[in-house]
């Protein structure tokens, strides 16, 4: 049996009101929320999160390959996935590939780590972004999942075939290098679309002589909306097991979308459902899973519900900041230095892995790692540790109005973890006012900025985050 | 630990301080010469009588030329010093102890800082290539760690603690308003301190130490030499200077309510000198006011307070001009100014005035013959400290 043995997702903590974007450029007054990457997080520091709540799980088997997929790459020329295979700790060994450029690229890893014939992480991670009081900025959403498939007892949803079509045509582009995406006139994409998602629908049904009545989830998404309705109209199956497409909270999360919709799914199912996953997007794919025996045992962080329940509100002037179309008067201060490379480098295992050292001979954990040990001074008697999965009590901190941030102020904090260790970092996901001496806290993974081009990734805490 | 001392081998003979503030209209070169001058005047000597210098800077300028070149120096050793905020004191133990060895007949310790030329606020470093790692929180915020961690574990508001930080300040600029040299010489009502607009945490505007220009001076000579250049000579009684090994960031034993490495330099220093009861035996401090809180925890670092009840003494008054102890009369880094690699001479001369009674409106009078100057570089639990204790008598 092959399919996914564990998944996780990440939904960014902040929420734009769609109202707070027609207040200030008019327009028909906008209903609901969509998600928002903060200042610090990029398509890669989200599939990060992402993939640590998969692997989070504990029936899940170490990756041997990880595939990521994005249509907002942080870098081009350069692999993203490295940096995620890097945060994540993984042996050297394990293989780690971009797939991306595009929302198709999505269904893309899926297919592949399905198809991989060993375990393999699949992350799909997406930040959209449109001009002001564009479809695209309003109906946009950030999110990322990940799916770890794998052979064996574990899986939860067994992959039962599917279909794809493939098509050539020019619904929505973007070159390298512009900010956001031009659409052709709606009509076209949905004449075209529209057949394209009913062909693989009635494939993907055949070829795994499934029948309508025993579809229990159609999740269907895409980069057209309204081909998506249209498709699922079509689609024959009974409406109670239409799956929501969370437009009115989410937004669409272009490649994460089918991702975070199916692992919602996954949240809710029950054994021996069969889930559908069709998106359209430069053609049509359908995946059809049914859920084992083993999805009653599996162990999530945190459920999609629970992460969308949890967002705090962001100002659209603030949005508008932290996705570079509002430039804002910088401080009096100099700029951030750039990564260099060597030290970057030389410190991979703590830069990206949050691994620090413990003394051998006493026991005294150092973060970051240490070759001579602070309490008992032995040389060299260290072994590597990671700390990234492990919470942490604040022991005093600040917040620091003077120091260069892309969103002042700076909140910053001393964390003592659990079973040893201190280390001073950002925090970030925080109401500056809400920070307390002895509040508990967890790592996440972020890009503290970004200085000629180099994307500075590290951690900082947040306060803990578990469904209610 | 090994710490001899020098206690009464060498003397300060004379001393030079600029005007500390902004010297839009002065370079460094200005600055060190107005200083030196001052100095060698001061002692009856000229430039060409000193034997050695040590210089201290932490960003003015690289190598002992930073002197020598604006000074036309002929063919002396002249070491450049830095360490951090200590750098300027680190030139003056330097210099001492070249003194102390006979090496050198004569010797200048200088230091030099040029703030204001950047453009920026606040304080700029440049650091080496590095990972990006550091958590990159200003000077301000990583001495506002302090007033949470006080406040937690002696239980003490954070409105009652602002009270504390704010009388602090409030203090040292009434001691600067009597100080011609001074950056801020006007002192500031409470409620402006308290009101000032947040730079860190609790810390306002008026709770940091004035970014700023300036150099100090000082000639150092053997003690048995000291009345051939002045009446009034001071005596070098005790120095110590410590490096930590960091232990702040990284163990969690270590709470934000102390410098472990002021205790160790206080311990070590009057150790050197015989100081058992410093609040009492000492007739003032010159203590490292970079933020209010720091002046805080040094009253209990240094032995003025008990642990936990130096907020109580800041509030009795105890460390004001008048009080027991006056706690940095010339108005500290918070209204003289701090340019870095010269606070720790400019501390000294605020000893050598008040030791030989020239310090004016701000003469302290409890006849006591003993004053400390402190610095510390870095921030909590990640830093260098120097302390040296002066006097006016000797008595070996």
């Amino acid at each position: 049996m092959k399919g996914i043995v564990a998944y996780g997702t990440y939904i960014p903590y902040y929420r734009l009101d769609r109202r707070a974007i027609s207040e200030a450029l008019g327009g028909a007054p906008g209903r609901g929320t969509r998600s928002v990457a903060s200042y610090d997080e990029d398509t890669t520091s989200m599939g990060v999160e992402a993939a640590r709540a998969a692997l989070s799980a504990p029936t899940a088997p170490a990756p041997e390959s990880i595939y990521f997929a994005t249509a907002a790459p942080a870098y081009l020329d350069k692999t993203n996935a490295t940096a995620i295979h890097a945060a994540l700790g993984l042996d050297p060994s394990v293989f780690a590939v971009d797939m991306g450029g595009s929302v198709r690229s999505g269904a893309g890893v899926l297919q592949a780590a399905i198809d991989a014939g060993r375990p393999t992480l699949a992350i799909m991670s997406d930040i959209r972004v449109g001009l002001p009081g564009s479809g695209d900025e309003t109906n946009g959403g950030d999110a990322a999942a990940a799916f770890l498939c794998a052979e064996g007892d574990e899986v939860i949803a067994e992959y039962l075939g599917g279909a794809n079509m493939t098509a050539e045509f020019l619904d929505r582009w973007r070159t390298p290098g512009e900010s956001a995406s031009r659409v052709w006139e709606e009509r076209f994409g949905e004449f075209v679309y529209v057949p394209l998602g009913a062909q693989a629908w009635k494939k993907a049904l055949d070829s795994t002589d499934t029948t309508l009545e025993e579809i229990d989830h159609l999740i269907v998404t895409g980069v057209h909306p309204r081909a998506a309705r249209a498709v699922v109209a079509g689609a024959g199956v009974r409406k109670e097991a239409i799956v929501d497409e969370m437009a009115a909270t989410l937004g669409n999360t272009g490649t994460a979308q089918a991702g975070i919709m199916f692992a919602d799914v996954l949240d809710r199912a029950k054994p021996d459902q069969v889930i559908a996953v069709l998106l359209l997007a430069d053609g049509a794919s359908v995946m059809l899973f049914r859920t084992t025996e083993a999805i009653t045992r599996y162990q999530r962080r945190q459920t999609v519900a629970g992460q969308l329940a949890g967002g705090k509100a962001v100002g659209y002037n603030a949005y508008l900041t932290w996705r570079d179309i509002l430039r804002r008067e910088p401080p009096r201060r100099p700029d951030p230095d750039r990564p260099a490379a060597p030290p970057s480098f030389r410190s991979e295992p703590w830069k990206y892995g949050l691994a620090g050292s413990r003394c051998q001979n006493c026991g005294t954990r150092h973060l970051p790692p240490q070759r001579v040990c602070l309490k008992c001074q032995s040389v060299d008697k260290m072994s590597s540790e990671r700390v990234a999965e492990t919470e942490a009590t604040i022991a005093t901190f600040t917040i620091d109005r003077l120091a260069f941030s892309p969103s002042p102020p700076l909140v910053a904090a001393v964390v003592d973890f659990d079973g040893g260790g201190r280390f001073p970092c950002e925090m970030t996901d925080v109401d500056p006012d809400s920070v307390k001496i002895g509040q508990r806290v967890e790592m996440t993974f972020r890009r503290l900025y970004t200085a000629e081009s180099v994307h500075n990734y590290f951690w900082k805490a947040r306060p803990i985050r578990r469904d209610s | 630990m090994g710490s001899n001392g020098i206690c009464d081998r060498v003397a300060i003979v004379g001393m030079g301080c600029t005007p500390f503030g902004e010297h839009w209209d002065k370079s460094v070169d200005d600055l060190l010469i107005d200083a030196a001058n001052e100095a060698v005047a001061s002692a009856g000597i000229a430039i060409g009588d000193i034997d050695a210098f040590w210089l201290g800077t932490m960003g003015s300028g690289v190598s002992g030329l930073t002197l020598s070149r604006p000074l036309k120096i002929d063919y002396k050793p002249v070491s450049r010093n830095e360490n951090m905020c200590a750098t300027g004191s680190e030139s003056f133990r330097n210099a001492c102890y070249a003194v102390a060895s006979g090496a050198y007949d004569i010797a200048m310790a200088i230091g030099v800082e040029k703030l204001k030329d950047s453009g920026f606020s606040g304080l700029v470093s440049s650091a080496p290539p590095a990972d990006g790692t550091a958590a990159a929180i200003s000077a301000p915020a990583s001495f506002s760690l302090l007033a949470p961690a006080y406040s937690e574990k002696y239980d003490v508001d954070m409105v009652t603690l602002k009270q504390v930080m704010t009388r602090i300040a409030w203090k040292n600029h009434k001691n600067g308003a009597l100080n011609p040299r001074a950056q801020f010489k006007k002192e500031v009502p409470m409620e402006t301190i308290a009101n000032s607009p947040l730079i860190a945490g609790p810390l306002g505007i008026f709770d940091c130490s004035g970014v700023s220009d300036g150099s100090a001076a000082a000639i150092i000579v053997r003690a048995e030499d000291a009345y051939k250049y002045t009446d009034k000579p001071i005596f070098v009684k005790a120095l110590s200077f410590v490096a930590g090994p960091s232990r702040g960031p990284l163990d969690p034993g270590y709470d934000y309510t102390t410098f472990d490495e002021c205790v160790a330099v206080a311990k070590d220093a009057y150790q050197q000198c015989g100081i058992t009861d410093p609040r009492n035996q000492l007739a003032m401090a010159e203590v490292h006011d970079c933020f209010t809180p720091t002046e805080l925890v040094l009253m209990e670092d240094l032995g003025f307070s008990e642990r936990g009840e130096g907020w109580k003494d800041v509030q009795a008054g105890t460390f004001d001009l008048q009080g027991q102890l006056p706690v940095n009369p010339d108005g500290g880094l918070k209204s003289f100014g701090h340019p870095i690699g010269a606070s720790g001479l400019r501390m000294l001369y605020e000893c050598w005035l008040q030791l030989r009674g020239e310090a004016g409106p701000r003469q302290i009078t409890n006849g006591k013959k003993l004053a400390m100057t402190h610095n510390l570089g870095g921030s909590p639990g990640n830093c260098v400290s120097f302390v040296s204790i002066v006097g006016s008598e000797r008595e070996v």
